[in-house]
């Protein structure tokens, strides 16, 4: 630890994230500051963050619960129709032998989301404790989510597609369903709540 | 590590701290998701609806989560799920109601599984082969609200709400009926078989019938149901008779109805009993009225008389053989036969009123009814079996008055009552066979034959000596009669020195003759030449 070379915060300067420019801020830390060449706004960290990721969080978590219990897709063969949701889709292929297909489901649908809760929890928490525990750890949990984010889309894709392609009039309709809307803005609520959080943070305590 | 750096920093949070105390717009996320869920809660709860369940026999075509209810078509639920009774005999069926149902919890709702059925009535469900089966409603109209229901196992014919009337049929027999049997009117459907039911004793069947409207009108308090089913082919002692309906419902079987003409009535009232007929003839035929039973005996074969055979009274139906009995009668050593029939006196109608004593025949006491009989059997009315077709052989009883019948005596207080019969017509024919028959086995035909035989022993021995002796004689003869023959005709032939020497005095008589009529020429202009010679 104390071979590393000093961090940016000690030495007093700041980057800008947009012309990589590094100067010394002349305003007092954690304040916007410009920067000198580009003008672009420059944060030391982004402010908020922690707030931010939370309101995020907690907004994504609420909207998770309507996402999974409202049916998400509206399937009608030769007249029986019937409404399915997140669950009942992986049940069902599981159950009719299409484990892969269950499985996929069960991981981009119900895995990811809730992993990302439950990472981005973590992280926010031990921040918050400026726990210095498994550091390198929680930072490749935080690349990872951030990665796996927009996969959590293929459900709201896959529904999509097939929306659009199985219209046979009375043979068969599949129509959206508003789980579907839920289960699309608890993905873009957790993304931004992946954004909002300040991986520097994870760093930032008193050594 | 670094004490100061860490006091120097402190101050700065401090500071910053009720600086940030205002809270931050970003809240309004989580807290629109909150509404919006809340939202979505409130409006699951409020269109939350009824819980009902419902028993089967069997879960048939049911998925737990898919099975929809329909009221109308329109879809009003779903199974949620499906268990065993506790005694495990039939299954429940829980189902959750739309809030719009709460109607649809009467009790007396009735809960049917529609799947595709196939029947003699047509295809039903057909639309439940692929999309799989549902569960229909027909909603009572009145009733307190329960939530456990018994479902049927088979569709209803009528569903509650379509205008037409019930009615009630009273058979003996259902025949081809089923639930869902067309009812018909001049071989327009205008209804159908709604339920059956055995009477709680067990002896007759309740048949719900359902007219549609604008047809429940044409029932009358007058109108006769009958069993429409399919061909009708029967032998009796009319002969053949084959009677079929249209297409359908020979194949299907049905209940036809009509009025008498002369007689529309009025429409009848909801849920009226009729009797239904085991076909058109019987259902217009005159009320029948009190049954009697009488039984004849009769010494004959009654090979071709069948249980169900007419009973005619002066040519007129009433009634017919209800059992044929074979009895021994060891005086005579014979097998009689006792044939048991059931009439109808009221069939004969106003006959009756017209005959003598016809106030004690009315009455309902059997006694003046068989001193009614003892008089008729004191005129002369007899039992006899009769043929009434040639072609099929078969039989009927006629009680009829034979002129000079023998005199019997009539036991009025019998039960049954018995009547005399005489012989049939058929078997009084067989008689004056048999009598013939006698008379020809009486004949000595033994003692012709002998004689017979002697006398051909005689003729042979003629015969004999006309062989031997006057053939040869009669040979003799017939050979000199040729000769003569041959004689004669050398005497006739032509060239014969006979024929000649005639032919030569033939011309000599001819030239006779000329010269005679040449004489008596000139005698007869010279008459005197006589006396003086010619001149």
């Amino acid at each position: 630890m104390k071979s590393l070379p000093p961090r940016a915060e000690q030495l007093g300067i700041i980057r800008c994230h947009i012309c990589d420019l590094v100067f010394q801020p002349t305003a007092k830390p954690d304040k916007a500051v410009r920067c000198p060449r580009c003008e672009a706004t420059v944060h030391r960290r982004l402010p908020n963050s922690i707030v931010r990721t939370w309101a995020f969080l907690i907004a994504g978590v609420i909207l998770y619960i309507p996402a999974n219990v409202l049916p998400i897709m509206y399937t009608s063969f030769l007249g029986n129709g019937i409404e399915s949701t997140i669950t009942d889709g992986v049940v069902s292929f599981w159950n009719s032998g299409s484990y892969g297909i269950a499985l996929v489901i069960f991981i981009a649908s119900i895995a990811v989301p809730c992993a990302k809760f439950l990472i981005l929890a973590t992280l926010l928490i031990t921040v918050r404790k400026h726990s210095r525990w498994a550091r390198l750890e929680r930072a490749r949990l935080y690349r990872m989510i951030e990665h796996i984010g927009y996969w959590s889309m293929l459900d709201v894709l896959v529904v999509a597609v097939v929306v659009a392609l199985v219209k046979f009039r009375e043979l068969a309709t599949i129509e959206p369903r508003v789980g579907i809307l839920f289960f699309g803005t608890v993905v873009i609520l957790t993304m931004l709540s992946a954004m909002s959080f300040d991986p520097r943070l994870i760093w930032d305590d008193k050594e | 590590m670094n004490d100061g750096s860490n006091l120097a920093s402190e101050p700065h949070e401090l500071r910053i701290t009720p600086h940030r105390r205002r809270p931050s717009l970003i809240w309004l996320v989580p807290a629109t998701a909150v509404l919006i869920g809340l939202a979505m809660l409130i409006h699951t709860w409020s269109s939350e609806g009824p819980k009902i369940a419902i028993t089967f026999q069997t879960a048939e075509g049911l998925t737990a989560g898919k099975t929809p209810v329909k009221y109308k078509d329109v879809t009003v639920g779903t199974v949620s799920s499906i268990d065993l009774s506790s005694d495990g005999t039939h299954v429940v069926v829980h189902v959750s109601l739309i809030k719009s149902a709460y109607s649809l919890t009467h009790e007396g709702t009735r809960f049917w599984v529609v799947r595709p059925r196939i029947g003699m009535h047509g295809v039903s469900g057909i639309d439940t082969l692929l999309s799989g089966a549902y569960i229909a409603v027909d909603s009572a109209k009145s009733g307190k609200m329960t939530t456990s229901f018994v479902g049927l196992e088979d569709p209803p014919a009528v569903i509650t709400g379509m205008p037409g009337k019930s009615f009630l049929l009273r058979t003996q027999d259902l025949g081809s009926l089923d639930i869902g049997s067309p009812v018909y009117y001049r071989r327009i459907q205008v209804g159908r078989v709604s339920a059956y039911k055995l009477s709680d004793e067990g002896d007759n069947i309740d048949i719900g019938v359902f007219v549609d409207s604008p047809y429940e009108n044409l029932v009358t308090t007058s109108s006769r149901f009958w069993q429409a089913s399919g061909v009708d082919l029967s032998v009796n002692a009319e002969g053949f008779r084959l009677k079929t309906q249209s297409l359908d419902i020979i194949l299907a079987g049905g209940i036809a109805f009509d009025s008498p003409k002369h007689d529309r009535g009025s429409p009848a009232p909801e849920q009226a009993e009729f009797v239904l007929a085991k076909d058109q003839e019987t259902a217009f035929a005159p009320p029948e009225g009190p049954a009697s039973y009488i039984q004849l005996r009769f010494d004959e074969s009654l090979r071709g008389l069948s249980v169900g055979a007419p009973v005619q009274f002066v040519g007129m139906d009433l009634g017919h053989v209800v059992s044929l009995d074979l009895d021994y009668d060891p005086a005579s050593e014979r097998f009689p036969t006792i044939v048991n029939i059931v009439v109808y006196p009221q069939r004969i109608g106003r006959v009756l009123g017209k005959l003598s004593d016809a106030d004690d025949i009315q009455g309902q006491s059997a006694t003046p009814h068989s001193r009614f009989l003892r008089s008729l059997v004191q005129r002369g009315l007899r039992g006899q079996v009769r043929t009434g077709n040639l072609l099929t052989g078969q039989l009927y009883i006629a009680l009829d008055f034979i002129p000079n019948a023998p005199e019997v005596a009539f036991d009025a207080e019998a039960r049954p009552l018995t009547l005399p019969t005489i012989p049939s017509s058929f078997d009084q024919m067989g008689d004056k066979l048999a009598g013939i028959l006698a008379k020809i086995d009486k004949m000595p035909l033994e003692s012709i034959g002998k004689r017979l035989d002697a006398s051909l022993l005689n003729l042979e021995t003629t015969l004999r000596e006309i062989n031997g002796q006057v053939l040869p004689e009669a040979t003799k003869t017939l050979r000199q009669t040729r000769d003569t023959l041959q004689g004669m005709e050398y005497w006739l032939s032509e060239d014969s020195p006979t024929q000649q020497s005639l032919d030569g005095t033939l011309l000599e008589v001819q030239r006779t003759s000329r010269s005679l009529r040449t004489l008596t020429d000139m005698l007869g202009r010279n008459p005197e030449a006589l006396l003086r010679g010619l001149p």
